[in-house]
């Protein structure tokens, strides 16, 4: 109990540390550029194709029960309510957890290990204001915008599958998806994805840049990662519902 | 600054431990600028943390460090920055960022701390990296580099500041005698031409004796032996006699 709270309190600090430097010069835009194309861009073809799949497989689940209750024509509207209020940023946050943060997690404690960070400090760079906040900041940038393409390719998948079962038309689908959907259900979700960008980067950079294992540490960094943030953002998703329920009460309903 | 002759370096009762072990106990030395100190000694004897203590990538757990006037143990980041920027260091497997080319290595630092033009960036990186032998290697990842080009790469970074001390830990290690010969005879330059104040921690005692001027020997984390050859081959320490004459 005592090392979990001393883990808090450590990777809270690391966090905190992170933002605080962030504000303060000389400010990283060209790491931060190179960070986002390697998060964002290289993540795409995944975030798109696993959008794509969920979009379909789910049509093909809900389609059933749905008809059999008369409510076929709800198929657009509970798809697209499903895909934009949760699973687009959960599973968009979870993916991201097993790419990116694995990725930054290996990365920083190769560069401990191969004493590359000390080669930074030895230049007199300050290494965590060049490694870790524009990685932070990647994340938290990236994962709004990967958020949404998730939320349109589970969408085309999910008209895909309804074209294939019942020829809807684009225009149709497209209409009644959008029908019940309010301002309130797409922003505050996509929105809520940059926390789970805080701590993707957050918890990653944490266990690569303060590793002293050497490689046993690239491969534990590495691991340790995926897990925290994992369990994070799924925790830190019950706790951001109940406040986007406070704020926007009609959604509760 | 540093005047010749002047302490560029002075390590006054320096005593460092991880956890239960200690590396360095109550060490005293001096190295006066343009000179070259060689730290020799067996494996784990606190070599390597000697320089990383210099350039403040540690703290001492006791004692004071003198670089260049400064006292470094006790300086804040941003003036500890001024003082890293008089010295370069060479790591032992060179540490160069492998996501980044041979020259965006060596320019990394040129556009961070100083206000030099993308031309005069360009020219210097084409000076250092010719006067190691990679002029024709700039757009080469350090993954393409074979042994004894990462060790000239990684001292072509360390003097890409023009420091006026450089810190090298292991300059020859893993490399064969001609390629580390090289690397000794960039070392000797550096100091001849440019006056620059060497440390070098090194196993290689024939390169040792070549490049030193004086020798520093550390034994269980105690400097058993400090002076010229001659001085450490008349010591009464039994380690530094064999180590100074093991070659």
């Amino acid at each position: 109990m005592i090392k979990l709270i001393e883990f808090v309190g450590k990777v809270s600090r690391f966090g905190f540390r992170v933002i605080v430097d962030f504000f303060r010069p000389p400010f990283e835009a060209a790491q931060i550029a190179r960070q986002v194309a390697e998060v964002g861009s290289k993540s795409l073809p995944l975030v798109i194709a696993s959008g794509f799949a969920l979009g379909t497989v789910m049509t093909f689940h809900t389609r059933t029960t749905l008809v059999r209750f008369g409510a076929g024509s709800m198929i657009p509207t509970v798809h697209a309510l499903a895909f934009f209020v949760e699973i687009g940023p959960l599973v968009t946050g979870l993916l991201l957890a097993g790419r990116v943060g694995s990725g930054i997690g290996a990365v920083l404690a190769n560069m401990r290990a191969t004493e590359q960070i000390d080669g930074i400090e030895s230049l007199s760079i300050d290494s965590f204001k060049f490694l870790v906040v524009p990685r932070v900041v990647a994340c938290v940038v990236a994962l709004p915008l990967l958020t949404l393409f998730m939320d349109f390719s589970g969408l085309l998948g999910g008209f895909l599958a309804e074209f294939a079962a019942s020829r809807i038309s684009f225009h149709l689908y497209i209409s009644r998806a959008f029908e019940e959907l309010a301002w309130s259900n797409f922003y505050p979700p996509t929105l809520k994805t940059a926390v789970f960008g805080l701590i993707i980067g957050t918890v990653s950079s944490f266990f690569g840049f303060t590793t002293d294992k050497g490689a046993q540490g690239v491969g534990e960094a590495s691991t340790n990662s995926v897990v925290v943030s994992s369990l994070l953002i799924i925790l830190a998703d019950v706790v951001l519902i109940k406040c986007i329920f406070f704020i926007f009460p009609e959604n509760a309903l | 600054m540093i005047a010749e002759n002047e302490a560029a370096v002075t390590f006054d009762r320096v005593s460092k431990s991880f956890g239960p072990k200690q590396v360095l106990r109550d060490v005293s030395f001096e190295v006066s600028a343009g000179q070259t100190l060689c730290i020799l000694g067996r494996s784990g004897t606190g070599k390597s943390v000697t320089l990383k203590l210099l350039i403040s990538l540690m703290k001492p757990d006791h004692g004071n460090i003198w670089v260049d006037k400064h006292e470094i143990t006790r300086l804040k980041e941003a003036d500890l920055s001024k003082v890293r920027r008089k010295m370069g260091f060479l790591f032992q497997d060179a540490a160069l960022f492998d996501s980044l080319t041979l020259y965006e290595n060596l320019a990394l630092p040129l556009h961070r701390l100083t206000d030099k033009t993308q031309e005069e960036i360009d020219s210097i990186v084409d000076r250092v990296l010719g006067q190691v032998g990679l002029g024709n290697d700039q757009r080469k990842m350090p993954s393409e580099l074979s042994g004894g080009m990462r060790k000239r790469a990684g001292l072509a970074r360390a003097l890409v500041l023009e420091p006026k001390i450089l810190l090298a830990d292991e300059p020859s290690s893993g490399l064969d005698r001609i390629t580390a010969a090289e690397i000794d005879e960039l070392l000797i330059e550096q100091k001849t031409e440019h006056q620059t104040t060497l440390i070098v921690v090194t196993h290689d005692v024939h390169g040792a004796r070549r490049v030193g001027d004086r020798f520093a020997v550390f034994d269980k984390g105690d400097l058993v032996a400090n002076g010229t050859a001659a001085e450490v081959e008349q010591s009464e320490n039994e380690t530094a006699r064999r180590l100074i004459s093991e070659y």
